[in-house]
């Protein structure tokens, strides 16, 4: 990871930088709190999300459900979210998966819990169990 | 300047490059995968941002610099990234100290024409922010970095 210099430019020289810094710029001035930002202080923060991508694709990879797999999945890094400290701020971005089947259950069970609740606020006969 | 949604992304073929730079050969990703990790980046830029910017606050500038960078990544707990990001650094500031030797050069030999030659050094930057940050930059060559 020492040497993470992709791509060339127009020179054949290596590029120092590979993603665009006015785009990395648009997004750290959406950050409400930043007036200004030193050019050296961007290119250093582009430099670190290369750093990060490469991070991040790699301990999801070793981590996979599968190295015989040649696959980088979506669960991979889902799952290295929620398992490394160091990703969790992903947590939110990165959600688990699950089966619509099993959201729609999910739902139902929900709502049957607060009729129920609804219910003995009534004060009924008792004859439904919690569950 | 008016920030589109997309604008907040990075470039896929970018990212992509970089995600197999990292993995063993062969291995694909899938475009979901591709799709979340860009994502992250852009979540990893604003907490970096975030997390500087709070260093600068404590320095009393207005302007992150590169320390503040450093700082942050410490913070985050992204300790291996710092010196590859130095190593970065150092290159960074040689190259453009090799641009402003060979512009210097160069009015030396024409006449006092050449200044807008200057503005060809950042063609990354905002017009509207050049002059500004080009005097910053100078200011904070000159401040001592944190090692």
């Amino acid at each position: 990871m020492a040497d993470a210099v992709a791509g060339r430019d127009k020179c054949g020289e290596p590029r120092l930088v590979s993603l665009p810094l006015s785009r990395i710029r648009v997004i750290m001035k959406s950050s409400p709190e930043v007036s200004s930002i030193n050019q050296e202080a961007l290119v250093l923060t582009a430099k670190a999300t290369e750093l990060f991508v490469q991070h991040l694709a790699a301990c999801s990879y070793r981590r996979g459900s599968g190295r015989e797999r040649k696959a980088l999945t979506y669960t991979d890094l889902s799952k290295t979210a929620e398992e490394l400290e160091t990703f969790q701020f992903l947590a939110d971005i990165l959600p688990k998966k699950i089966l619509a089947s099993k959201y729609l259950k999910m739902l139902k069970e929900k709502r049957d819990e607060d009729e129920e609740e609804n219910d003995s606020g009534d004060g009924n006969d008792g004859d439904e169990a919690e569950s | 300047m008016a920030e589109r949604p997309e604008d907040l992304n990075l470039p896929n073929a970018v990212i992509t490059r970089i995600i197999k730079e990292a993995l063993p050969d062969g291995v694909n990703i899938s475009k979901e995968a591709r799709s979340a990790i860009s994502r992250a980046a852009s979540v990893f830029v604003l907490y970096a941002t975030s997390c500087a910017n709070n260093f600068a606050m404590k320095g009393k500038r207005k302007t992150l610099n590169a320390s503040d960078v450093l700082s942050a990544m410490e913070e985050m707990e992204f300790q291996r990234f710092v010196t590859p990001l130095k190593e970065a650094l150092e290159a960074y500031r040689r190259e453009q100290k090799g641009k402003k030797e060979a512009s210097e050069q160069k009015k030396k030999d024409k006449d006092k024409k050449t200044d807008a030659e200057e503005q060809d050094k950042s063609r990354d930057e905002d017009n509207e922010e050049d002059e500004e940050r080009l005097e910053e930059e100078e200011q904070n060559e000159e401040e001592e970095v944190d090692n």
